[in-house]
């Protein structure tokens, strides 16, 4: 079965639009960050379909710089997330009230 | 099959290396011994590093005049003059900083070196914008830059809003990031390549049938630098971040953020895109517009010198944008000169902030600033020209960086959006003077002195000193960045 790579496209576009309104849309600082680590699985997903339609091997090790980035920045968020909890007791970014923003 | 190694000029990417190697040897020194490395060592390693980047830059300034710009590690890395003045920039900052860092560090009782790790890597993500040429260097550099300064700006262990600021500015940086990597895909997708050299050369040399996916990552790039440098309606962020982060880090975002992301957005949007100009200028245009009205009508009405200075700084990110939007030699030469000229303005102003705020980093009222420069006459009065330099008064370096980036804009033909600007300087004067004024208001004389520790003191005196010289004789800093600029347009 061959599918088009305009599909996979979509999907990544379908993706990175659910992440993008998932980070604007919830409270919670937890699911913001997944949304943001759906959104850059979305872009490598595009990166390798362009990689693939464009036979050029570039945008897959693209792929691994953007994994390792997505890496820390999971590390140093969580460690964020886990401060600001331990002063608050709720992740919500709702109760981020000291400062107006 | 063959892997073939890109061969490295070393000298183009040495004040990087400085940069990550200081803050490996730092980080390493203190596993080894917890107890060995204070905060002294930290700074000094820190300065030391500093100073070795602009020796490095000196030498690489004397390779450009011998051989030109050229391109290293799989022309992904630029050597040129435009990459060697901002690294100057920012290492310079880099170096004031950790100087108001070891006092501010004092005072607040931080011991360890772990601010000085993390500035030191920050800033080597920031010397790695200036120098990229390629989307992908320029999303490590970003992300280097920021994952740093995260956790920089929760560093204050004492006051919740640093956690919170510190949260806030993660959740938006990593959404910008993503962003921006995603418009980086499209290019990809559209061009064939990353590498700006080579986009460059795929739009001058091909007609895009369907644009379509151009357009989408261009814009999506822009969103991505909007938010890191702050333009409306990308800011929400900042002033929150600025108030609530350290004030010496505060400082240094203040400075290298903007150098780093203006250069690699000059880059961008000069060097690759520069055949699409009529693309990208109306969306530059809206941001620019944006940018300075925005930020100087919502200053008016700040009660907090961090916050204040935040939204000075959105103002001050669209007058850089005015000489990026130009699209001419002209335009790039105006918006180095105005990094090179507001950098050092903006940490000093912030070293006064911080030694004004007092212990605990708290006491940012404008009002705790009423008659400090009748108190105390040399502080005030240094933030005083500190304070008339960002609003362009003659005299001091912003006023030519203003005027160099009007002209430019003038001359490029956007005589409207230079009037607009213009009229927004005038409504940021206001609450520059207003600010200024309070520092020579005669009542509350008995209110306590702010110690000025040493340190501190000789990094605004410096600031003031460079604000005040090339003020009145701007004309080496505005030879090198029309220099710098000769060279680098392809």
């Amino acid at each position: 079965m061959n599918v088009p790579a305009a599909w996979y496209l979509i999907l990544a576009a379908v993706l990175f639009g659910i992440g993008a309104f998932g980070v604007l849309t919830r409270r919670s600082a937890l699911i913001i960050l997944m949304c943001v680590e759906l959104m850059l699985n979305a872009v490598n997903l595009t990166f390798v379909t362009f990689s693939r339609t464009l036979s050029d091997i570039s945008g897959q090790a693209i792929v691994f710089f953007v994994m390792v980035v997505a890496a820390a920045e999971v590390t140093i968020g969580l460690g964020i997330v886990v401060a600001v909890f331990r002063r608050r007791s709720s992740t919500s970014v709702d109760e981020l009230a000291e400062l107006k923003g | 099959m063959t892997i073939t190694i890109p061969s490295v000029h070393y000298l183009a990417i040495l004040p990087v290396l400085f940069y990550f190697g200081a803050a490996l040897a730092l980080l390493l020194a203190t596993a080894l011994s917890r107890n060995k490395v204070t905060l002294r060592v930290g700074t000094a390693t820190t300065v030391l590093a500093s100073i070795a980047a602009l020796v490095a830059n000196w030498f690489q300034w004397r390779c450009v005049a011998r051989t030109g710009a050229s391109t290293t590690v799989a022309h992904a890395i630029v050597l040129d003059d435009f990459a060697v003045i901002a690294s100057a920039v920012i290492a310079l900052s880099v170096a004031m900083t950790a100087l108001v860092a070891h006092d501010w560090a004092a005072r607040e009782r931080v011991t360890g070196v772990e601010f000085h790790v993390l500035a030191l890597a920050s800033s080597a993500g920031a010397l790695l914008m200036t120098q990229a040429n390629d989307l992908i260097v320029i999303f490590l550099g970003i992300e280097i830059l920021s994952i740093g300064l995260y956790v920089l700006v929760a560093f204050d262990r004492h006051r919740t809003t640093s956690f919170e600021a510190a949260l806030k500015y993660f959740l938006l940086g990593g959404f910008a990031s993503a962003i921006f990597i995603y418009g980086a895909a499209l290019v990809y997708g559209a061009t064939g390549s990353t590498n700006l050299t080579a986009v460059s050369y795929f739009l001058g040399t091909n007609v895009l049938l369907r644009p379509a996916l151009l357009y989408a990552g261009g814009a999506l790039l822009l969103v991505g630098f909007a938010f890191k440098v702050a333009a409306v309606p990308f800011h929400l962020w900042s002033p929150d971040v600025y108030e609530g982060a350290p004030t010496p880090v505060t400082g240094l975002m203040a400075a290298i953020v903007k150098v780093g992301a203006f250069a690699a957005l000059v880059r961008v949007l000069i060097s690759a895109l520069g055949t699409q100009l009529d693309t990208w200028r109306p969306i530059l245009w809206a941001l620019v517009v944006l940018s300075t009205v925005v930020g100087a009508t919502a200053a008016l009405v700040q009660r907090n010198a961090k916050r204040l200075l935040a939204y000075s700084s959105i103002n001050h990110a669209g007058f850089i944008m005015l000489g990026v939007w130009a699209g001419t030699v002209r335009g790039t030469a105006a918006t180095l000169f105005y990094l090179m000229t507001y950098a050092p303005t903006v940490v000093a102003s912030f070293a006064i902030v911080t030694l004004v705020g007092g212990p605990g980093d708290e006491h940012h009222a404008i009002e705790r600033y009423r008659g400090l420069a009748r108190r105390q006459p040399w502080l005030g009065g240094a933030l005083a020209v500190l304070l008339l330099s960002q609003l362009g008064a003659p005299l001091t370096t912003g006023f030519y960086a203003k005027f160099t980036v009007l002209a430019a804009v003038v001359d490029a033909g956007g005589g409207a959006l230079a009037l607009i600007a213009l009229l927004s300087a005038a409504v940021a004067a206001f609450f520059y003077l207003r600010w200024a004024m309070t520092l020579y208001a005669d009542d509350d004389l008995e209110a306590t002195r702010v110690e000025v520790p040493r340190l501190t003191g000789s990094v605004i005196a410096l600031g003031v000193a460079l604000t005040l010289v090339f003020g009145v004789w701007p004309g080496p800093l505005a030879t090198l960045a029309q220099h710098a600029t000769v060279l680098f347009t392809p």
